[in-house]
């Protein structure tokens, strides 16, 4: 990036350090608004685009990012009435499939779950993304290199009663799981989960396929 | 020096071939893979990249022709021993806080009138960069078993602190991810890959205390601008500039958080 934004980002700071008339700073400590400017300085400054990945995309503007990052620098949960704003905000982003097919075929989703492929600086525009969904989870069981991060999806649709995913009465269940796949902050304002179809993660057909994997009651999943 | 190739690549087939076994050998496995890392210390091949980084440090190089043997790494000009322990910190003479790399840097350049650019701008594990390298593995080395206690009484160390905790909790990119994601909460894993927690001090060895390493699955001697370099890569963040504030201010809040873990640099990873 530009040298000159460079050193204006450390110029900021030697002021910060230096004169410190921020509010609610202590002696020699920049405010904590004006550490969160000095990091975005920093962030434009030093990180620069690479083969697919751009600074502009990765670090643009949204609102539910800006929110959870403070949060978690604050060390407090966002307050009950955010977090739902938030999460009905995330809601309204979710694409339900425009067939009305909720299911695809867990043999594909399989696939899907195990690939961690996609979107890093050293993939390509033609890399077929993956889901990452066993670097955080249990899945099929067989599977028994699986992450820890999320919580055990091993018997998923069994545990919530589904038997027929077509039936009325897995209707909400099925609806749930897709949009949980599609944008997880609709649920659940930070969660650590990406929002596969809300960021462009994972195509229409392929959340389709995730959801046969936990809901198809003879996916392995619910063996 | 005992490297048994043959035996590391055995040992890995075996490693992998696990990963299809029944899940009743789960913990089989996972003590498995910690033998496997045993065996592996018995002859850490990070052993050459010290010596070369020794050489590097002791032979005079450059258009000036001058070894490194006065470059002050924080300690005092020449001073190697402990000085690991306490970067990233706050120098003088440039006015920023440093990590072990970035003031590798500025020494190559005002002793030995090596080119900055050849580091920042170089690729890993080639030219001068691979020296950084390896002058990081050997200065590393120099501190073994010492605990982690960056200085934090400049303005600008503490600055750096804050800087690099809100970078650590930085969501972005396709998947929303931050350092935190997969280093914020104990007892976690990707995979089978065990996640220190880095909001405090994880342990000893564990963490900022275990790099520089030597990666076996791929050969290669990383050090901790590398690490970082890799995390962010994972992440879908675009690439931090070598050795800039991004990476440093992570360094610091890396290494305070650290504090009183034992360094055992290096190490070697899978």
């Amino acid at each position: 990036m530009s040298k000159n934004k460079h050193i204006l980002a450390l110029a900021a700071a030697a002021a910060l350090v230096a004169g410190c008339a921020g509010s609610g700073s202590t002696a020699g400590t920049p405010s904590s608004a004006e550490l969160d400017a000095l990091t975005q300085q920093i962030i434009k400054a030093d990180f620069h685009d690479k083969g697919i990945v751009k600074v502009a995309e990765a670090f643009r503007d949204d609102e539910t990012m800006r929110l959870c990052n403070a949060a978690d620098v604050a060390g407090k949960p966002l307050d009950n009435a955010t977090a739902k704003r938030i999460e009905e905000l995330n809601m309204k982003t979710i694409q339900w499939p425009s067939d009305g097919k909720f299911l695809g075929d867990w043999k594909e989703g399989e696939k899907i779950a195990q690939s961690g492929r996609g979107l890093t600086w050293t993939d390509t525009a033609k890399t077929v993304n993956g889901g990452n969904c066993y670097n955080c989870h249990q899945i099929d069981k067989k599977e028994i290199s699986f992450g820890t991060i999320g919580t055990s999806l091993y018997n998923y649709g069994k545990i919530r009663g589904v038997t027929d995913p077509n039936s009325p009465a897995a209707q909400e269940m099925v609806k749930y799981t897709w949009g949980k796949i599609w944008n997880s902050k609709a649920y659940n304002a930070c969660s650590n989960m990406p929002r596969a179809g809300h960021m462009g993660i994972l195509n229409e057909e392929q959340v389709r396929h995730l959801v046969a994997l936990l809901l198809d009651p003879k996916s392995p999943v619910n063996q | 020096m005992p490297i048994k190739k043959l035996s590391f690549t055995a040992i890995a087939v075996g490693v992998m071939a696990l990963s299809g076994a029944a899940l009743a050998q789960e913990k089989t496995s996972i003590q498995a893979i910690e033998e496997y890392r045993e065996m592996l210390q018995d002859g850490n091949p990070a052993e050459l990249f010290e010596a070369k980084g020794e050489e590097l440090w002791k032979k005079p190089r450059g258009p000036k022709n001058a070894s490194l043997e006065k470059c002050d790494l924080g300690k005092g000009p020449g001073v190697v021993k402990g000085a690991f322990v306490e970067l990233p910190r706050y120098f003088k003479d440039t006015g920023k806080v440093q990590d072990l790399e970035s003031r590798l840097v500025t020494c190559m350049s005002t002793l030995q009138g090596i080119d900055p650019k050849e580091v920042v701008n170089g690729q890993w594990g080639r030219g001068e960069r691979a020296n950084t390298t390896a002058l990081a593995t050997w200065i590393g080395a120099q501190s073994k078993g010492m605990a982690f206690n960056l200085p934090q009484s400049n303005p600008q160390e503490r600055t750096m602190y804050e800087v690099g905790k809100r970078l650590f909790f930085q969501r972005g990119g396709a998947h929303d991810f931050a350092c935190a994601s997969c280093h914020g909460e104990e007892g976690k894993r990707i995979r089978l890959q065990d996640l220190p927690l880095l909001t405090k001090a994880p342990g000893d060895g564990v963490g900022f205390a275990a790099w520089p390493a030597y990666r076996v699955s791929n050969g290669q001697m990383w050090s901790m601008q590398h690490r970082l370099n890799d995390c962010y890569r994972q992440q879908r963040f675009p690439e931090p500039d070598f050795a800039s504030d991004v990476t440093v201010a992570l360094g610091v809040y890396l290494g305070v958080n650290a504090k009183g873990n034992k360094s055992a640099v290096p190490t070697i990873k899978r």
